[in-house]
């Protein structure tokens, strides 16, 4: 018997095995070359992978659904992680306990900031209503803002494609920004790319400090608590209103 | 590694039944994690919890595994930018700017106001 190539191929892009295998294959290629620049924000894994993989989708015309019927796998375990971050939130409660009003002040404060600037800087560069609410939670993690552009109405998959370049961004620009602007304090470093950029932030302040790792968990945790009140006042007073 | 996982699970699963059952606005996971931040404080006062994945460090040596990786679990949900190319073509720029700026000024905001708040607590403190 011969294997024709192609067949292999179409037996092969319908299965979960090849789509979740390319996953870890590439994310492992583009956390290396993090770890071999160092760190570097630019060399962002995420950021890398999610373009390596979507060029190859798109090469290969294979469908996002097709795709996600392995990735799924991977997609599922944010949920476990993040009751994970239970773990460093308790070793670290001490720290916490001690910063728990600038933390509450500054998650009202940085989670009004985050709905109310891109509302407006969205209206006032003239897009669409429907994307404007759309982008309106690009602050919280995936699933909770998947859920809250879901009851707006708007469209959810936009919005978790906001939701990731957020998190991309921010956590390519907090460690060039924070060291331009000389601050010091990790808690406070943490905290803030936790609350604008969700996972892909946090898992940057893992990558700089344990601290900032800790409170960009917690920052993440309690914006979605927030954002999920906010953003339905926001969008009446700023879009319907 | 197997019964800190479960145990991760059933909190998670306890979470998304509890915020299902009140009608919360909370994430299910959200509230999964202050349940097993509860069950850690609360293995340190009643030692009789103190038993399979809450002893000898296994919820926490699982929870480590999880969360070092956590980048990567962000991967298939930006790989489903595919699925927006079009109107990404027509208001890509606009967006990324959009995105760009807010991230910035929320970056700033929120990093002035813990380091403002913080120091105005210390000061307090310093001079009753």
């Amino acid at each position: 018997m011969t294997a024709d190539p192609f067949s292999l191929w179409v037996y092969l892009s319908q299965t979960p095995l090849l789509w979740l295998t390319v996953t870890l294959l590439v994310y492992a290629s583009t956390d290396a070359l993090s770890l071999a620049t160092g760190r570097h924000p630019l060399a962002n894994p995420v950021f890398h992978a999610m373009w390596i993989i979507a060029a190859f989708l798109l090469a290969t015309g294979t469908s996002y659904t097709t795709y996600f019927g392995g990735a799924q796998f991977v997609h599922f375990l944010l949920g476990p992680a993040t009751v994970a971050l239970a773990v460093p939130l308790y070793e670290n409660r001490r720290i916490v306990a001690a910063a728990i009003v600038p933390m509450l002040v500054a998650l009202v404060v940085g989670c009004a900031t985050a709905i109310v600037s891109v509302v407006l800087l969205a209206r006032a560069f003239g897009l669409p209503d429907n994307i404007v609410l759309s982008l309106a939670p690009k602050s919280v993690t995936a699933g909770v803002a998947m859920g809250i552009s879901q009851s707006l109405g708007a469209d959810a998959s936009l919005t978790a494609v906001a939701v990731i370049l957020t998190g991309i961004m921010g956590a390519i620009v907090v460690t060039p920004l924070m060291n331009r602007m000389g601050i010091t304090d990790y808690r406070a470093r943490g905290f803030a790319v936790g609350l604008a950029s969700h996972g892909i932030g946090t898992a940057r302040a893992f990558q700089v400090d344990a601290v900032a790792g800790v409170f960009a968990g917690i920052a993440m945790s309690l914006n979605a608590l927030v954002t999920s009140l906010l953003v339905p006042l926001a969008v009446t007073l700023l879009v319907r209103g | 590694m197997i019964a800190s996982l479960t145990l991760i699970l059933l909190c998670q699963l306890a979470g998304e039944i509890f915020v299902h059952g009140l009608a919360l606005p909370v994430p299910g996971p959200v509230m999964g994690m202050l349940f097993l931040l509860v069950l850690l404080l609360a293995r340190d006062k009643f030692d009789w919890l103190a038993c399979g994945p809450l002893q000898g460090g296994g919820v926490e040596g699982g929870a480590r595994g999880l969360l070092a990786h956590l980048s990567l679990l962000f991967v298939p949900a930006g790989v489903g930018v595919v699925q927006k190319l079009d109107l990404l073509a027509e208001h890509g720029v606009v967006i990324a700017v959009v995105l760009a700026i807010s991230v910035l000024v929320t970056l700033l905001v929120t990093v002035g106001t813990f380091l403002v708040v913080g120091r105005l607590m210390t000061r307090k403190r310093a001079t009753p």
